[in-house]
């Protein structure tokens, strides 16, 4: 579920949410997409609730690879 | 008469050279390109002409590396150079320094060939662009890393949903090089990977500064780009070429910020309207499903729970009952059909037929007998009157009173004179005996009375 990207699961929940307002689910597949749902939005919300704010330069290190490094925030103002 | 002057060929060319050098050091011309064509060294060699002359030129590798449009035939330039006297051909040319476009400034002819032909390329077309996420977790930027441009956009996405992971590739935005800059920092930000959308971007600026964002190779990275790319380079009236290319062109930066992150607030709303909705949508599936249950329970069936027992109990009776029914009326049909194969194999009993048939046999035996003896005596007395019949018949009767027969050899009876012929053999039957004689002669008459 983690994994899942944070578009991925709204879709989900959407498709979810559409297929129980449908209303012609079998009771079983009701209470299991149900718990899907639920679980989906949890997880939703705890992304909203839980993501940080990063903010990464691309550098090159010593062996010219890709890499990255933190870069302060220089936002003057923030909200 | 004066002395006569003779130069050679070279010294003519030579004193030509030196005064065309003195008199056109450098020159502006105008006129149109013809015959352009570059050749492998990276020389470029075309004509110019108006309506009335011809001037060959010659634009060196060196030189045509800072024509910022693609000379063409036909185009309407003006080209600025000395002129030099190719002496081993006896032609004079224009060593071009500079080129321009007339009419459209340079950078804008430019742009619009390069436009042109990636739009003929279909990099352009719409169908090959695709859709932004809808919320990226990780963006990244493409840009001076100390322009007003990233400032802007750090600034929107701050107030609107500052939460996300922001990859910065920091890139010269005008300048030489800039196009190569950007270029990188799009390829080494697909390379990073888990980029959900990139936008590369500059502020506003003369079309000289937004130049790198018409370069070909730039348009062709983001092309190539696996990550969709949002141009967002000057401001809203500005197009470049990464403009066209790009998956979405945002009129400015800050735009394109807004483009990119939602309000958090309309995010966290929708999550909680699809939280919601999906409480809702299960109470009222659990509602349907209990109205469905209560329904059955409603029916007689539930409400009296020993009468489906009676019935069935009553149904089995009947069954019972028509089971014996039907056992009955079978056993009947074969006990008949018993008693019919019995008569049957009674009167096929072996021994009773036995006796019936010696019966029968000694019957028949009797009736044969006496068929037999009456057939006997029938013929019998048949014989009898036959023979008395015969005997009154046979010619060998007549002979016993004193006829004969004459037979010829072949044994036909002679009845005629006709019949035999003189010292003809016949056989003469007696009435005892034979007699066998020669024919010493036929008669016709005789002296018998004739009736």
């Amino acid at each position: 579920m983690t994994d899942l990207k944070f578009e991925d699961c709204l879709t989900r929940l959407e498709q979810i949410v559409s297929a129980l307002e449908a209303g012609n689910l079998p009771l079983e597949d009701s209470l299991k997409v149900f718990e899907e749902g639920v679980s989906l939005a949890r997880h939703c919300s705890r992304y909203l609730d839980e993501a940080e704010r990063r903010i990464e330069l691309l550098v090159k290190d010593d062996a010219g690879a890709t890499t990255t490094r933190p870069l302060a925030w220089e936002g003057e103002d923030e909200a | 008469m004066a002395e006569r002057t003779v130069l050679t060929v070279s010294a003519l060319s030579q004193q030509l050279y030196a005064v065309m050098e003195e008199r056109f050091p450098a020159v502006w011309v105008e006129g149109e390109v013809s015959n352009f064509k570059v050749y492998g060294s990276g020389h470029a060699y075309f004509t110019l002409k108006d309506e009335g002359a011809q001037l060959r030129c010659v634009l060196f590798r060196t030189r045509a590396r800072r024509v910022r449009f693609e000379p063409k035939d036909g185009l309407s330039v003006m080209a600025f150079g000395a002129i030099e006297v190719y002496a081993q051909r006896g032609e004079y040319q224009l060593v071009v320094e500079l080129l321009e476009p007339r009419g459209l400034g340079a950078l804008q002819l430019a742009f619009e060939q390069l436009k042109g032909r990636l739009q003929a390329e279909g990099l352009f077309d719409q169908r090959r662009k695709r859709p932004l996420p809808r919320f990226p977790r990780k963006i990244g930027i493409v840009t001076s890393p100390s322009g007003a441009a990233l400032r802007d956009m750090l600034r929107i996405i701050g107030r609107r949903f500052g939460e996300v992971h922001i990859v910065l590739a920091g890139a010269r935005v005008q300048g030489d090089g800039a196009a190569a800059d950007v270029a990188q920092g799009v390829r080494e930000l697909n390379a990073l990977g888990g980029v959900d959308v990139i936008i590369v971007g500059r502020g506003g600026g003369s079309l000289e500064d937004l130049w790198a964002f018409n370069d070909e190779m730039l348009a062709r990275t983001i092309v190539a780009s696996k990550v969709p790319v949002i141009s967002a380079v000057g401001h809203e009236v500005d197009f470049t070429i990464a403009d066209f290319v790009a998956d979405v062109r945002a009129a400015t930066p800050s735009n394109a910020a807004e483009l990119v992150v939602r309000e958090k607030r309309a995010v966290a709303e929708s999550v909680g309207d699809l939280t919601f909705r999906l409480q809702r949508a299960m109470r009222r599936a659990l509602g349907a499903h209990r109205d469905r249950l209560e329904r059955s329970l409603g029916r007689r069936v539930l409400t009296d729970p020993g009468r489906p027992l009676r019935d069935l109990a009553r149904r089995l009776d009947d069954a019972r009952a028509r089971l014996r029914q039907a056992e009955l009326a079978t056993l009947g049909r074969a006990t008949h059909r018993l008693a019919m194969a019995e008569r049957g194999l009674r009167a096929a009993n072996p021994v009773a037929s036995t006796r019936r048939d010696r019966r029968s046999l000694i019957d028949l035996q009797g009736r044969l007998t006496r068929g037999l003896h009456r057939a006997l005596d029938r013929s019998r007395h048949r014989l009898g009157a036959a023979a008395g019949r015969l005997d009154s018949l046979s010619p060998l009767a007549v002979l016993g009173r004193g006829y004969s027969l004459t037979l010829t050899p072949a044994r036909r009876i002679v009845r005629s004179w006709r019949d035999v012929s003189a010292g003809d053999a016949v056989r003469v039957l007696l009435h005892e005996g034979s007699l066998d004689c020669r024919v010493d002669a036929t008669r016709e008459r005789d002296d018998r009375p004739q009736v």
